[in-house]
């Protein structure tokens, strides 16, 4: 049985929204998300834009405080720890983002960026430091003769790589990888996963892979985790996700996907609308009031509990 | 900012580029005072009162025979120091106020940035005026003065790209590098955050510049003998009628730098978002 590197329990993470007099509404981003990543396993996290995927990778780099719940990195209890602590753990967690144009300080060189982790940490010497960002743009297939330029003067797909470089440098055990592809060209995104994948075998890394793609989900994830409206559906081995899905809205999300196949008839996407806002969740099942499926009175009213329906496959739905 | 595109967009505006030339040129002027005046700028000359301009004063003389011209030389030092030194003040107190404000949020902000709405209240002349009375009339109470009161527009400035960049990814990750509130400010936050900063130094030089020659002008700035453009203009405005020259000439002078160093904001500021300009 392998370790668990990630878990949280009960996470909400609730956002008091301005309102016309002074205070206005919450917005629940994340409701009570149990999860657990083990090390060395890729766990994809799929959901619709503005389902809280974001904001629970936050959380979890206690990047942002939460509201509820608690996040065990490695045993430790994340939001209790003491700050030079935190600071240490920093360093076995990091986080690559969606868009590499703005993921890296224009007014920073390469090199400034990529020694930045070092100097944060007070590690090594000058000539050490300039030893390992030589390896580290190595790493993620840049050269040497990058050091000195400003990342305007990349591209999508180069910059992308000089962010996974950064998030390397502390040789982390976790990376949460924020919608990395979401921004590139289609071919640029298939590079950048072969390269996520390769640095995983080498360095035995951890990913949180975070993404509204459902094809990328399934190229590079061990298990994939559905999130709706703050909450998490469904959570499967990637083989059961593929052939053996439980959960209504997941069928659904698949169900949308296109297929590269002109001969194929027209489909009517099974899902209509958009997500309520996360502001106003409906009562019972969040998902109801788009449910392609029969309604019982319970599905309005009660909320489902997220349950083991066989090993490892958890469902949050009334009729599975 | 790519800076060579801003050099590019920078020099193809004639108004930009004159106000740069016109600027430079002053402060050559001022740098080089006592080479470029003709005389000394203190040369009292009893028998050449109130000359008007000849092969031998291009400007005229003063009420005490004074060579205008020289005097409008050495009374540029005085503009120059004030404009740099005033701004340099306010420019500094307004991103350590809107730096604190926008980066912490919060409680912090609301304190800040109410006091900056409270500054912004006292109409910023009679602020000074009242000040100037208590302390006395010296050109370093000026100086420090005019930057006290004129912080707020950059605060406000350097909360408000504060307060979008700290959400900026690069910002988030090196907060997830652990680092430490200092460094980003200093090294992620602060010098994204400069070019509308520059901006609106430029355009405060030339506030400055004007507001010094108005407390000169009313006697309570830069005092005589030394000369600023505010105090020729007192002597000219007694005697108006019998010599324009003492009047007209420091005016033009006032005109031209401010009008240049507006030109010159306005130029930066245009080359780092074209879009301002349609």
């Amino acid at each position: 049985m392998p370790e668990t590197l990630l878990e949280t329990q009960d996470l909400s993470r609730h956002f008091r929204l301005a309102g016309p007099w002074g205070r206005g509404p919450w917005l629940k981003a994340v409701e009570g998300v149990n999860l657990s990543v083990q090390a060395g396993e890729t766990l994809g996290l799929v959901g619709e834009s503005g389902c809280g995927k974001s904001t629970l990778g936050r959380l979890i780099l206690a990047l942002l405080p939460p509201t509820g719940g608690r996040v065990f990195f490695d045993g430790e209890e994340l939001t209790k720890l003491p700050k030079p602590r935190l600071k240490q753990l920093r360093r076995e967690m990091q986080i690559v983002f969606q868009d590499p144009y703005s993921s890296l300080n224009p007014r920073l060189t390469v090199r400034q960026i990529l020694e930045e982790p070092y100097a944060i940490h007070g590690l090594g010497g000058r000539g050490e430091r300039r030893a390992w960002v030589a390896e580290l743009l190595q790493e993620v297939g840049l050269a040497e003769e990058h050091l000195e330029r400003y990342p305007h003067e990349f591209s999508g797909g180069q910059r992308q790589r000089l962010g996974i470089a950064r998030a390397l440098a502390l040789k982390p055990k976790l990376i949460v990888a924020d919608e990395p592809v979401s921004a590139l060209d289609v071919s640029i995104q298939a590079q950048i996963l072969n390269l996520l994948a390769d640095l995983q075998q080498r360095h035995g890394l951890t990913y949180l892979f975070i993404s509204h793609d459902l094809s990328v989900i399934s190229q590079i994830s061990d298990r994939v985790a559905v999130m709706y409206l703050g909450r998490l559906v469904e959570t499967a081995p990637r083989a059961v996700f593929d052939t053996a899905r439980l959960h209504p809205y997941t069928e659904a999300l698949l169900a949308a996907v296109p297929l590269p196949d002109p001969g194929r008839p027209f489909q009517p996407p099974e899902l209509k609308g958009d997500p309520p806002s996360p502001i106003n969740i409906p009562a019972g099942c969040p998902f109801h009031p788009r449910c392609p499926e029969a309604r019982l009175p319970l599905c309005r009213e009660v909320i489902p509990d997220y349950r083991e329906t066989a090993a490892a496959h958890w469902v949050s739905c009334h009729l599975r | 900012m790519i800076k060579r595109e801003f050099w590019a967009r920078f020099r193809r505006n004639r108004l930009a580029m004159s106000g740069l030339v016109l600027v430079a040129g002053m402060v050559v002027v001022a740098l080089a005072a006592p080479w470029l005046a003709p005389y000394d700028p203190n040369f009292i000359d009893l028998k050449e009162v109130l000359m008007p301009p000849s092969a031998e004063h291009l400007l005229g003389t003063d009420t005490l025979g004074r060579d205008v011209l020289s005097r409008i030389i050495f009374g540029s030092r005085v503009s120059l120091l004030v404009g740099f030194v005033a701004v340099g003040i306010g420019t500094l107190i307004g991103l350590l106020v809107g730096a604190l404000a926008g980066y912490y949020g919060g409680w912090v902000d609301q304190a800040l940035m109410r006091l900056v709405d409270l500054m912004l209240c006292f109409p910023t002349l009679f602020l000074i005026l009242a000040v100037i009375a208590v302390l006395g009339p010296s050109i370093w109470n000026i100086m420090v003065v005019i930057g006290l009161t004129g912080w707020m527009g950059v605060a406000r400035l350097v909360r408000a790209e504060f307060l979008s960049l700290k959400e900026r990814e690069f910002v988030v990750a090196a907060r997830a590098l652990g680092a430490a509130d200092a460094r980003l400010m200093w090294r992620h936050l602060l010098p994204n955050a400069l070019t509308p900063v520059m901006v609106s130094a430029t355009l405060g030089v030339a506030g400055a510049i004007l507001v010094e020659s108005a407390l000169s002008f009313l006697g309570l700035g830069v005092q005589p003998p030394t000369p600023s453009w505010g105090n020729i203009l007192t002597l000219g405005k007694d005697n108006i009628e019998i010599a324009w020259w003492l009047s007209f000439f420091p005016g033009v002078a006032i005109l031209v730098t401010v009008m240049s160093y507006n030109l010159l904001g306005e130029g930066i500021r245009e080359a780092i978002d074209p879009r301002l300009k349609e």
